[in-house]
């Protein structure tokens, strides 16, 4: 563990320097891979560690936009706003978990796929509140600068990520950890064991939803406009998912690696064809699922 | 003294199908017992009914002086009710000493993950599996799985430890090996409840036998007692005595 | 009166609900395979549809009889090239397969169809009929009552013929009837063949009714998800009793909070169902 959260630090500090280098460009593509590395880590609590095929992320997601959205509408300071974001999306989590988790294989992923869909609707329908399908405007932050703002909201996706992965790093060395594991392979069996299934499940719903409301609130300050269909994509849910898989499930740098890859890909290779992206996405979903299930890190395995 | 596991009228339904009716049963402290009858006689949904996979339609279950009765898997295990599978469930994946340390950690009295790996190796010792520690679970041989049960039940310090057909599929050194194993564990003072369908086993291991019959205690006493009984013989060893080893399960 | 009529409505979309559902609840219920494909060949069909009366002027209901062939082996050759590899892999895996398929899918029609929205507008139009107070779209009544003919068949199809009764003995038991001397991985093959069939026609029956267009996929794949729950896996008598249950629900929905709650509506349905029955309302109860 002492290795990993080393590695981990010098890791984010690499990347803490990245707006040295680079120019807006990059500054906007760090952002977006810190971003997608929280959707992936947080995946990994419920998908990897836990085992359940979970597509809320979406959900976490648009739920954090909009609630943050609303907050800084309704006068709250961004700060503020960000955390509100965080605690509506954990108790959320907590909620839809108990409700859920009773579910297992197709009918839990269904129905955690159905939450964005029907949280997009009501955002749709509360216009009042949230703008419905005209979206939301939100105030922009009074920085100095286009740089400086750039720059800041990079920083704070950076702080999101490392505090969510120093959560996950903790969480794979604790008894909560463990216990998923135990989940993950045989949840009758964990439960005979002296288990609380339910709530190692619910807190591993918990943690996979609160970083991405949040990523969601600094998502749409950082946008400064969001609309339903944008913040409530599936999509969100498929790429967090199919970067852990990139990576390897249940690995503690895997979901990075995989965010870091799957965005190198999005923007080299098919952000230039932007009529094909969405295929191009599936395709390697396919050639994912086909070739290597187990994610990029067995190929070592199968090398060595 | 009272009974350490006390079961008063217990009934379990599924559907229409009355798995047990009106089982009224005492299992006393240290003491090692025999839960015999033919296939689908209730044994096992009375072991789940005990450890709470499922709740008892009707009746109490009582242990260590406590109502169990609605109490979820987990929550029986904590309070020292172990168990074995029929069919043995290792966590496949994880190795034969993390199997043993979840046990430890989460049923048994450990309070970090370094205490209970500890733990673990002790009971690992004892089973006579320490060789085989860092292997994968699902790795063993069965026989090996079945100690690997044993020792899981073992690491959650149980107070009452149910055997379900520990023996089957073993061959006659590998028995021979498990019983002691299991005069072992009697020895250290856990009260036992072992389901077996070899009545050599039984009336080798156990001070008394109860018998269950389509899902009602028919009989229960001394092992010379019960192999005497009549309704016994009829119900249960006229047909199964005489067979051969039954298969798995 | 509004009452009778919304009700009319709400069983003549339910018709066509049960023949959206009744493949995906086989495919499911027979494969333990989601084929999140479902809404987009229900589009593709209607692209068939619509295409064959703009250009060859071959009426919606006879181009029926070109979908089904073409979607059963398109289905076929899928679930036998690709999806076959992939049967015992677990949910994640597999579901991410359709839906990686199903991404490739949509996209390719968006790029060959564009986004519009297009509906087969009949010429002459079929009229409409009065029964009483009740006005009923000629159009829609007979999609329906060819959807529930189609619906039928597929039920006739597994209780009668040879290859149904194969598909079925698989479903119950797999090992037993692949002892039984069933080639198993060819009864996949035929039964998600028949799911896309029965997507296919479906498809080209709706497109005379709704506008069709690559974007509402995930609409339709949806409302089968929906119907599989309040109806059960894999039945065919499940599909129709839970289509006809969604359209009726929908409908009222609609009349009494407003259109735009109907897909919340059925959605939240589908989780309070889950919730309280996590196998579905007429579905065998969970595990034990």
């Amino acid at each position: 563990m002492k290795r990993d959260a080393l590695r981990a630090v010098a890791m984010f500090v690499l990347i803490a320097l990245l707006p040295l280098a680079g120019d807006s460009y990059w500054l906007r593509l760090g952002t977006t891979m810190l971003m997608y590395g929280v959707l992936a880590i947080s995946w990994n609590f419920i998908g990897g560690m836990a085992g359940y095929p979970s597509f809320a992320s979406a959900a976490f997601f648009g739920l954090g936009a909009y609630a943050g959205a609303v907050a800084q509408k309704l006068g709250a300071p961004m700060g503020f706003a960000w955390a509100l974001a965080g605690a509506a999306a954990l108790v959320f989590a907590a909620a839809l978990g108990v409700a859920l988790l009773r579910l297992r294989g197709h009918y839990f992923a269904i129905a955690s796929l159905v939450v964005a869909e029907v949280l997009r609707e009501l955002v749709n329908a509360a216009t009042d509140l949230t703008g419905g399908g005209m979206g939301l405007n939100l105030p922009i932050p009074r920085l100095a600068s286009i740089e400086g703002q750039a720059m800041f909201f990079f920083y704070a996706m950076l702080a999101l990520a490392a505090l969510a992965f120093a959560a996950m790093l903790a969480a794979m060395h604790s008894r909560l950890g463990f216990g998923l594991r135990c989940i993950q392979q045989n949840e009758s069996a964990a439960d005979m064991l002296g288990v609380n299934t339910t709530l190692y499940k619910v807190a591993a719903f918990m943690l996979s939803g609160v970083f991405v409301g949040v990523a969601g609130a600094i998502y749409a300050s950082w946008v400064h406009y969001i609309e339903p269909p944008d913040v409530f994509d599936v999509l969100y849910s498929v790429k967090a998912i199919v970067m852990v898989l990139i990576g390897g499930a249940g690995s503690v740098f895997g979901p990075l690696f995989g965010a870091a890859l799957f965005l190198s890909l999005e923007e080299l290779v098919w952000r230039n064809y932007l009529q094909v992206h969405t295929g191009v996405l599936g395709l390697l979903i396919v050639l994912l699922v086909l070739f290597l299930p187990k994610g990029l890190i067995s190929l070592r395995r199968r090398t060595a | 003294m009272s009974a350490l596991l006390e079961l008063a009228g217990v009934s379990r339904a599924f559907g229409g199908l009355r798995a047990l009716s009106s089982v009224d049963l005492a299992v006393q402290r240290g003491e090692v017992v025999g839960l015999i009858g033919p296939n689908g006689a209730g044994k096992t949904t009375l072991v789940n009914v005990v450890t709470g996979v499922h709740r008892a339609t009707s009746g109490r279950v009582r242990f260590d002086g406590e109502d169990v009765t609605r109490l979820r898997p987990y929550q029986a295990a904590r309070r020292g009710i172990a168990r074995t599978f029929q069919i043995v469930q290792p966590f496949s994946a994880m190795t034969v000493l993390e199997n043993v340390t979840a046990a430890a950690l989460f049923g048994g009295a450990a309070r970090s993950i370094a205490e209970a790996r500890a733990q673990a190796r002790e009971q690992l010792a004892f089973v006579g599996l320490e060789q085989a520690a860092d292997r994968r679970a699902g790795a063993l041989t069965l026989a090996m799985r079945k100690r690997l049960e044993l020792a899981k039940g073992l690491a959650m310090r149980p107070k009452l430890l149910l055997l379900d057909e520990v023996n089957a599929g073993l061959n006659a050194v590998e028995m021979d090996a498990a019983l002691a194993l299991i005069r072992g564990i009697a020895a250290r003072g856990v009260t036992i409840v072992i389901i077996e369908h070899l009545m050599k086993v039984v009336l080798s291991l156990c001070s008394r036998i109860v018998v269950l019959h389509h899902g009602e205690l028919i009989a229960a006493g001394k092992p010379s007692e019960i192999v005497k009984d009549a309704r016994v013989v009829q119900a249960y060893l006229g047909r199964r005595y005489a067979e051969a080893q039954p298969a798995h399960g | 009166m509004l009452v009778l009529q919304v009700l009319a409505n709400g069983l003549i979309l339910g018709g066509l609900y049960a023949c959206i559902a009744a493949g995906f609840s086989l495919v499911w219920g027979v494969l333990n395979i989601i084929n999140i494909l479902h809404g987009s060949f229900i589009v593709l069909g209607g692209y068939l549809a619509f295409f064959a009366y703009s250009i060859a002027g071959i009426h919606p209901f006879a181009s029926i009889l070109i979908a089904a062939p073409l979607f059963f082996a398109l289905g076929y050759a899928l679930q036998a090239g690709l999806i076959n590899r992939m049967i015992a892999a677990p949910v994640l895996l597999t579901l991410s397969l359709t839906f990686g398929l199903d991404l490739m899918l949509a996209n390719g029609m968006l790029v060959a169809f564009s986004a519009d929205f297009r509906k087969i507008i009949l010429d002459p139009p079929l009229g409409v009929l009065s029964v009483g107070p009740l006005v009923v779209p000629v159009d829609r009544l007979t999609a329906m009552i060819l959807a529930l003919a189609l619906t039928g068949l597929l039920y006739l199809l597994l209780a009668r013929s040879r290859i149904g009764r194969a598909i079925v003995a698989v479903r119950m038991d797999r090992e037993a009837a692949a002892l039984m001397g069933v080639n198993v991985k060819r009864i996949y093959a035929v039964t998600f063949g028949l799911g896309s069939l029965m997507a296919g026609a479906s498809g080209a029956l709706l497109a005379m009714i709704f506008p069709i267009s690559p974007l509402v996929g995930p609409a339709y794949l949806g409302k089968a998800f929906v119907i599989c729950v309040l109806g059960g896996l894999g039945s065919v008598p499940g599909a129709m009793i839970g289509g006809l249950a969604l359209g009726v629900v929908e409908s009222f929905g609609a009349l009494w909070l407003g259109p735009e709650y109907a897909v919340p509506l059925s959605f939240t349905l589908l989780i309070l169902v889950l919730i309280v029955r996590p196998s579905g309302l007429l579905g065998k109860r969970g595990y034990e």
